[in-house]
């Protein structure tokens, strides 16, 4: 038996993605609307970031339970405090959401004084790692900057796109895109954790090895419209095999420098690391049963003249003898 | 077939030995330190000083690595963090007022890579430990001032030409109202109103004047946009002018100050933890006002006590309680004021205070002082506190003031723009610089976010981040050494020098590390991977379609490239969309990773193919390729 080379995809494999293109279509449909629904409806635990307040990380010298922490507080008299382990089991992030229009911090540092008494017991004393205070209209202009960060993103891929390829695959491309980036936020959603800056830095650059990966995919199915004699179909499902090895060894590779980032990066690397994750499996599914079946669709669909070098060399072409 | 052009190997060799320099700055440890800077003129820094240090530390029981002298500060080099604390808690107290100690991180980067100019990257916050704040600049309460300073103008103006007037107001959507008595010339008034705004708006420096209208006898000033916008951006830069001398009081080795959006400052302040007396000392939003004094302490208690406080004055009181008579008008303004400086005055030898107001104070003040030689002059420090309403439901925002006399000193001559207060001690000149510098915001601010970052935190968030690079980084060498034998060997050469061109582009163009960074480092990885396996897996396609070995490593390298650059490309326009949208951390991250992938294209279009040319081009009889 063979060892090397390694390959953990059979080489030329026939496999008739395009089959079910229509399964896939709905599929992608049904997941877009259920993400869109679990976003809508569930929303994010979002972090200090994008709420204001205060966020108090304590460390304490034995594991703390989160329960008697919170009942700690309660009785203390700081109310509505989310308390949840980061990292380590003696580490606590403490976080007390701040008043709709408070606009300065001032009285964090006593806030976070009293925070602080009222979690430690005299057994188990806590030490204060770091404190944060957000002021309202910092956390409001983050979301502002948020939602003009992705909106600049999906038009420079549009635009891009459609100058190196044509408006079909820039359109697609932006859709499956939208789509991995609404499953994973719907996926993040689920999981009930902190929404914080570093995750939108996730989702954003989700968004980029996404539109990575079909980029990849359609960048064949271009070649192959121009040099084979196929009818768009064949071209595609051959794109896509061809391309198959390379997308599942790309995100395998991704997938593994992520992962030592979620193990080994500590609790504000997480949300990171877990969105980047979640990215990377639902990008290369995207791309490969996806991107392609979309090309089909009404407008979208894509025919070999789309693809042909356009009407100035016709003209060149017509010019010959 | 297969050959490489010469320049481009000359090339890879420029880039790998320049990146190797620039990137060897961070191997070097830092160490913890404390760094002494005199704060007075008289303190210097001098071998005495260093002695002195020396005898301090040795009493604590603490032994430094060195102690070193240069450009006018002392460096005391220490083994640990710990160390670093105890030796700035004995030294602070013991080295007294004229100097202040600071915690440093000191680098051991050798003389002759600095001079090449190869210096590590300086820690995030989150890294090293310290204290960030950001604060809003109220801009418009800087405007609602200004817009007063105008009103008051006009007053002067009309009063000096004998013009009479019922009132001059600012109305509340910043223009000034001015009603005229019957009778009164309103054309001269006009007049004198646009002569009297004409060199305090904003027409010298090329904006547009105010609009001034007349209705009967109503006349209207509304400045320009364009001023509007100047005063704001004005009070911004001016604030930050005078925050920056407050920090570097502090005490801490390199505060950063950055201006964020339009109207929001950063400021970091590494090592500290105690954010109470940085924030007090930042945070003083308090401003200024001369007033000329219309009845000393005597008059004015009879006058409190009394209850018949004259109509043009106000009582106001000093640190000691006492009170004093003010004249309701203000002579000049904090906004005014340029600078403050404790000095020992040359004529008498005795302590004072230097103060330069700018030159329109400085007419005021000349008015003034040459027909009050002989009257004292006022000085008002007046604390804002910000505090929130409710009225009717809605918040009303809104400040509580206040007032203290801090200065009270008799007129000795005739002076304009810069002048000086004498009848000090030493320490109150030291302290009435210290408050009129502190004084001299020209907008209020408030501080809308802060974050606290113990050290030990910091210790381990750099352990984390290298932990997870190095990790991230094993996984993929090891998994292309399995996957592709040779050029999984030449892809992993490549994505050493990779790492290496991100290491000493961040550290050349001083960029900041942080745990984002160290994110995005690890990312930058992850897609670097993606040329490689895109080139590798084009030549293991070509080879199956039986094409020869050499004429496949060069059809794979071509078709991959196309693809390498559009996917790639669009990496970049995510991060550059991070970039221009984030801010501090998020920034850090979309840098790492834009730099990363610009890197990756040259490390596997140019590198890699180098190597496998050099590898295999001088097989004559080539029969199969180890991919």
């Amino acid at each position: 038996m063979k060892i090397f080379p390694l390959t953990l995809i059979p080489a030329n494999t026939r496999i008739d993605f395009m089959r079910l293109r229509h399964v896939w279509s709905a599929l992608f449909v049904l997941l877009f609307v259920a993400s869109l629904a679990v976003v809508g409806l569930k929303g994010f635990n979002f972090a200090l970031d994008f709420t204001g307040g205060t966020a108090v990380n304590v460390r304490f010298e034995q594991p703390v339970s989160v329960d008697d922490v919170r009942e700690r507080l309660d009785s203390a008299g700081i109310a509505n405090a989310q308390v949840q382990t980061f990292g380590s089991g003696n580490d606590l992030l403490i976080r007390v959401r701040g008043a709709e229009d408070q606009k300065n911090v001032d009285g964090n540092a006593e806030l976070a004084a009293n925070v602080l008494s009222a979690a430690s017991t005299p057994d188990n004393p806590g030490q204060i790692l770091s404190t944060e205070s957000i002021g309202s209209q910092v956390s409001g202009d983050l979301r502002k900057n948020a939602i003009y960060a992705a909106i600049f993103v999906l038009v420079g891929f549009l635009l891009y796109i459609s100058l190196r390829f044509e408006w079909k695959f820039a359109v697609v491309a932006s859709l499956t895109t939208l789509f991995d980036v609404m499953v994973v936020a719907a996926l993040f959603s689920l999981t009930g954790r902190e929404f914080d800056l570093t995750v939108l830095a996730g989702l954003l650059s989700v968004m980029g090895f996404s539109i990575n990966d079909t980029i990849v995919v359609f960048d064949r199915v271009r070649e192959n419209f121009r040099g084979l004699r196929a009818d768009p179909l064949e071209v595609f499902n051959r794109s896509i095999n061809q391309t198959l090895s390379r997308t599942i060894i790309t995100s395998l590779v991704f997938f593994l420098s992520v992962l030592a980032l979620f193990l080994y990066g500590g609790g504000s690397l997480e949300g990171l690391a877990l969105t980047q994750m979640m990215g990377a499996l639902v990008g290369t599914l995207s791309s490969i049963f996806i991107a392609c079946p979309l090309l089909t669709w009404g407008v979208l669909r894509v025919t070999k003249q789309d693809l042909l070098p356009k009407a100035r060399d016709e003209e060149a072409l017509a010019r010959r003898p | 077939m297969l050959e490489f052009p010469r320049w481009k190997y000359a090339l890879i060799l420029v880039v790998l030995v320049l990146a190797a320099l620039y990137a060897l700055p961070n191997a070097y440890q830092k160490n913890p330190s404390v760094q002494i800077t005199p704060s007075t003129s008289e303190a210097r820094i001098d071998e005495a000083l260093r002695q002195r240090v020396e005898v301090l530390l040795s009493e604590a029981g603490v032994t430094p690595i060195g102690t070193e002298i240069d450009d006018n500060h002392l460096l005391v080099r220490l083994h640990d963090a710990d160390a670093q604390t105890v030796a700035s808690d004995v030294l602070r107290p013991a080295l007294g007022e004229n100097y202040s100690v600071a915690l440093n991180l000191a680098s051991t980067v050798p003389q002759w890579l600095s001079d090449l100019g190869a210096r590590p990257m300086s820690l995030g916050l989150d890294l090293q430990g310290g204290v960030h704040f950001v604060m809003q600049v109220d801009q418009a309460a800087a405007l609602q001032k200004r817009v007063e300073g105008y009103a008051d103008g006009i007053r002067t103006a009309l009063r000096d030409a004998r013009i009479g007037y019922s009132s001059v107001e600012r109305r509340n959507d910043n223009t000034i109202g001015v009603v005229l008595v019957e009778g009164a010339d309103v054309n001269a008034a006009r007049a004198r109103i646009i002569e009297s705004l004409a060199s305090a708006s904003g027409q010298v420096v090329g904006g547009s004047g105010p609009q001034v209208l007349a209705d009967g006898n109503r006349i209207t000033v509304r400045l320009s946009q364009g001023e509007i916008d100047r005063i704001a951006a004005d009070a911004v830069e001016q604030n930050r002018t005078v925050i920056s001398n407050r920090i570097n009081s502090i005490g801490v080795a390199e505060p950063v100050l950055q201006r964020q959006g339009e109207d929001r400052l950063v400021i970091q302040l590494p090592g500290l933890q105690d954010t109470a007396e940085a924030k007090r000392l930042i945070g003083a939003t308090a401003t200024l006002e001369f007033r000329a004094v219309t009845g000393d302490e005597n008059q004015a208690a009879a006058a409190v006590a009394s209850g018949s406080i004259p109509a043009d004055s106000r009582v106001y009181y000093d640190q000691n309680e006492r009170p004093l008579l003010l004249s309701r008008r203000v002579l000049v303004s904090g906004e005014q004021l340029i600078n403050a400086n404790p000095i020992t005055d040359p004529e008498t030898g005795m302590p004072a205070v230097i103060i330069t107001i700018n030159s329109a104070g400085g007419k005021r003040m000349l008015d003034h002082t040459l027909q009050n030689v002989g009257n004292r002059l006022g000085i008002v420090y007046v604390e804002r506190i910000p505090t929130v309403r409710t009225v009717n439901g809605e918040e009303v925002r809104g400040s509580r003031s206040v007032e203290r006399v801090i200065s009270s000193s008799t007129i000795q001559g005739v002076f304009g723009r810069e002048f000086r207060t004498t009848g000090l001690s030493r320490e109150e000149a030291n302290d009435l610089a210290q408050q009129l510098k502190a004084g001299a915001l020209a907008a209020p601010m408030d501080f809308v976010e802060e974050r606290v970052v113990g050290p030990s935190l910091g210790a381990e968030n750099v352990e984390r981040g290298l932990t997870a690079v190095l990790y991230a980084f094993a996984f993929t060498l090891v998994f292309f050494m399995l996957y592709y034998r040779m050029f999984g060997i030449v892809t992993c050469l490549a994505l050493i020098l990779n790492l290496l061109i991100v290491v000493a582009v961040m550290s050349l163009f001083g960029a900041t590390m942080s745990l984002p960074g160290f994110a995005g480092l690890a990312l930058s990885i992850g897609l670097s991977v993606d040329a490689n396996v895109l080139i590798n897996e084009r030549i293991r396609e070509e080879l199956r379609a039986g094409m020869p070995p050499k004429a496949a490593i060069v059809t794979g390298y071509e078709k991959a490239s196309d693809t390498i650059f559009d996917s790639n490309l669009t990496g970049i326009i995510a991060g550059v969309a991070l970039y221009a949208f984030g801010t501090g951390p998020l920034q850090g991250f979309a840098v790492t990773l834009v730099i990363g992938i610009v890197a990756s294209m040259f490390t596997a279009i140019v590198v890699s193919r180098a190597l496998v040319t050099l590898i295999y081009a001088p097989r004559k009889k080539l029969k199969s390729l180890a991919i």
